[in-house]
């Protein structure tokens, strides 16, 4: 079956139905045709040129700062990318270079206080999240984006059943009865690939293993059709093998339901397999930006050339040592005015302590944050 | 759990039969005589009858037997009767009889039972019930000013013991400004409502005291079990699924926080009858913990025995509560 008369099939399913229980039988061949797709849609759909039109989803200078007894933090700096419906942006750096800062704030979900959002804009069709008053922005959340979180023993509540956490958002965003919920909950088990929703439904997390429990929350985060999905980490806290089924499931729902998917991961393994478009983030910046194929054909960051090169390959000619980056990446305490990657950096000019560097196109939707850009191929591929 | 509970019912049995026979022989091995309180002229062959009136003169298991068969039987049988107004079911014969007062325990109990579960009681109902919403506060707004005013109440109520507040607020309430009796009258009888206001008026202060202590423990504990469950990723999550913060609040994180708040509760219920003897004094509500210490006082042992053993059983029960209730809230618990 064309991808094309499977789509609008999708459709037909995932408006808000009207008739609670209709659509539960209709779902399983619909199952089955993406597990047969599922294996010969390798080749990703390119999406540069395709939308003319303003992206479905853009952040524009993000700014986002934490208030702490030790002083300001700088987390998120001027952060900006866009992603389009059907399309998936990888975001990669080291622990604390502020991926799950800038997710958070994107729908406003950290304490503030300590957090504030400086500056910059959100737009999701073309409404700014971060001027929407609290209930808005509540009726968003869930429903517009979803939000896949990193752990999954921890991010489900334990004292009520999985059908009651899936329902809340039916019933809170779609105005569903509790029987239409609950209906919906099942299938939406059953779309995430848990035998027996019916009876799962009606269980507690406790009951589920953490491969199970992320699927849960991948449910839980596709309940109300989104058109974003944030998925911080989703893998990370899970064994390689479960790591390997969820990837694929996400793969397949995506290819189902068309949503966007940002997916925030430090395994670049994982975001050459399933990204099309690579974000890379230090001290809370984008320093390089690019399709999945140019940016790890030609990492042009010193950073990303490092991380790269620490990234272990399957079938490496020489057992070659494993090498990390140097240093630690800094914690801003004001707005970065110099490169902030310099300390470690084995290019660094005097520039490079004297002007922040802005990001600037090097190629076909590539850009990279760097006065002296690496032009070379990369020699690790 | 119906079976866990009906098992744990059943073990209470043994449980309190061994807890029955420490607490009989510790009173035993106490140097305290229920003669000593009677006038020294008395002559000693008088006073050996009256011991062996009393039963003093049996071995230690017979007297123990004879209690519990009068504390586990026959005292029952009367309370049925009077309650059903049978009087055929009660039992013939000796009762459980007061040293001090000759009188059935079990009358002395029923007595003093209504002052201390109206005065005693409703404080930790009113303690329990103001702490859960000022503790869920407190917690949301974490250091606001009606938190560190939370924690200003409540550093008073845990620190300043009851025998000074109590004697304060008698001072201020009743002796300056008079708008209260300074003694609890227990032979009020409330008939109609100058009667019922009279009534309201002398529990004010009493219940005051014993409240600010309960509501300053369970809402501290509420607050740090609510604050505990804030931090938690499920509520981010709930949050990210666009709940209210209502929801957030009353139903994902209420539901958590109460796990351990209830254990509290119901474990702290039996103080009740016992933790309230220093208000009770001051008061002079003579409530079940007053009938204690004057008991022990007279080396009553009858009443101290009884009453120490349905303490226990009060303890040993609310334990099971609070199991019970952990394994309602908490579906991770088990108990098969
Ligand atoms: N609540 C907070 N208070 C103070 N600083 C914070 C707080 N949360 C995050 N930060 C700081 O913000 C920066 C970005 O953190 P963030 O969690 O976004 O990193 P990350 O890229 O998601 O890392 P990881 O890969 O470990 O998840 C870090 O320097 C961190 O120390
Ligand atoms: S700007 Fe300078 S210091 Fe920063 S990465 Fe580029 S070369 Fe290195
Ligand atoms: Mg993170």
């Amino acid at each position: 079956m064309p991808p094309r008369g499977l789509a609008s099939e999708r459709n037909n399913h995932w408006l808000p139905h009207p008739y609670p229980g209709v659509g539960f039988t209709d779902l399983r061949p619909l199952l089955k045709e993406t597990d047969k797709m599922s294996n010969s849609h390798l080749e990703k759909p390119t999406t540069a040129g395709i939308h003319a039109s303003a992206p479905l989803f853009e952040v524009r200078d993000l700014e986002t700062v934490i208030h702490t007894r030790s002083g300001t933090v700088h987390a998120v700096n001027s952060v900006s990318f866009e992603i389009n419906a059907g399309e998936t942006l990888g975001v990669v750096g080291e622990s604390g270079s502020g991926k799950s800062v800038t997710m958070m704030s994107l729908i406003r979900l950290l304490a503030s206080p300590p957090v504030e959002l400086r500056g910059g804009q959100v737009l999701l069709g073309g409404e700014d999240l971060l001027k929407l008053d609290e209930g808005a922005l509540r009726d968003l959340r869930g429903k517009k984006v979803g939000f896949v979180f990193q752990d999954p023993m921890t991010s489900l509540n334990p004292v009520f059943t999985v059908g009651f956490q899936l329902m809340e958002p039916l019933r809170q965003h779609l105005g569903m009865s509790r029987r239409g919920a609950h209906d919906r909950a099942v299938e939406l088990l059953a779309l995430v690939g848990i035998p027996d929703p019916a009876r799962r439904v009606d269980e507690y997390p406790h009951q589920f293993s953490g491969g199970m429990r992320q699927r849960v929350m991948i449910a839980m985060a596709l309940a109300c059709d989104p058109a974003v999905l944030i998925a911080d980490e989703p893998t990370t806290a899970l064994d390689v093998t479960i790591q390997a089924q969820i990837i694929e499931l996400m793969r397949e729902l995506q290819s189902k339901l068309g949503m966007a998917v940002i997916w925030v991961t430090h395994d670049l393994n994982v975001v050459r397999e399933i990204a099309d478009r690579v974000l890379v983030m230090y001290a809370g910046q984008v320093i390089e930006h690019g399709p999945v194929d140019a940016l790890f054909a030609q990492p042009a960051h010193p950073y990303t050339r490092a991380l790269l090169a620490t990234m272990p390959r399957a079938g490496g000619a020489k057992q070659e040592r494993l090498r990390a980056i140097e240093g630690m990446p800094p914690i801003l305490t004001e707005a970065p005015q110099s490169c902030a990657f310099r300390a470690r950096c084995g290019h660094a000019r005097a520039r490079c302590a004297q002007e922040l560097p802005r990001r600037q196109p090097l190629s076909n939707g590539h850009d990279v944050a760097c006065h002296y850009p690496l032009r070379e191929v990369a020699e690790h591929v | 759990m119906l079976t866990f509970t009906l098992r744990r019912l059943f073990l209470m049995v043994p449980t309190l039969l061994v807890i029955a026979l420490a607490i009989f022989l510790l009173l035993e091995l106490s140097p305290g005589d229920p003669m000593s309180q009677l006038p020294l002229s008395i002559p000693e062959d008088v006073r050996e009858g009256l011991r062996a009136a009393l039963g003093l003169g049996d071995p230690w298991y017979v007297r123990f037997l004879r209690w519990l068969y009068l504390f586990a039987v026959v005292e029952p049988s009367h309370m049925l009767a009077a309650a059903t107004g049978l009087d055929n079911l009660a039992i013939e014969g000796p009762r459980l009889i007061s040293f001090q007062t000759r009188s059935p325990v079990a009358d002395l109990i029923m007595q003093r039972l209504p002052q201390t579960l109206w005065v005693v009681g409703l404080s930790y109902l009113v303690g329990t019930l103001l702490a859960l919403p000022i503790g869920i506060y407190s917690a949301y707004r974490q250091y606001g000013w009606f938190d560190q005013f939370g924690v200003l109440i409540s550093m008073a109520g845990f620190s300043l013991p009851s025998f000074f507040t109590g004697p304060v607020l008698i001072l201020v309430f009743s002796i300056w400004l008079g708008w209260f009796p300074t003694v609890y009258d227990t032979m009020l009888t409330v008939s109609d409502w100058s009667s019922f206001w009279l009534q309201v008026r002398q529990m004010i202060l009493p219940v005051a005291v014993l409240s600010l202590l309960n509501l300053a423990q369970i809402s501290r504990f509420v607050r740090a079990s609510v604050l505990d469950n804030l931090g938690q990723d499920y509520v981010r999550t709930a949050r990210a699924k666009g709940m209210t913060e209502r929801v957030v609040l009353l139903v994902h994180v209420l539901r958590n926080s109460m796990i351990p708040v209830v254990t509290v509760i119901a474990l702290g219920f039996p103080t009740v009858f016992t933790g309230a003897i220093i208000t009770e004094q001051l008061f002079r509500v003579n409530g079940i913990g007053q009938l204690l210490i004057t008991s022990i006082y007279a080396s009553d042992v009858p009443t101290v025995m009884t009453l120490s053993v349905i303490f226990a059983a009060l303890v040993v029960f609310f334990n099971l509560v609070a199991d019970v209730l952990y394994g309602l809230l908490d579906p991770r618990i088990r108990y098969d």
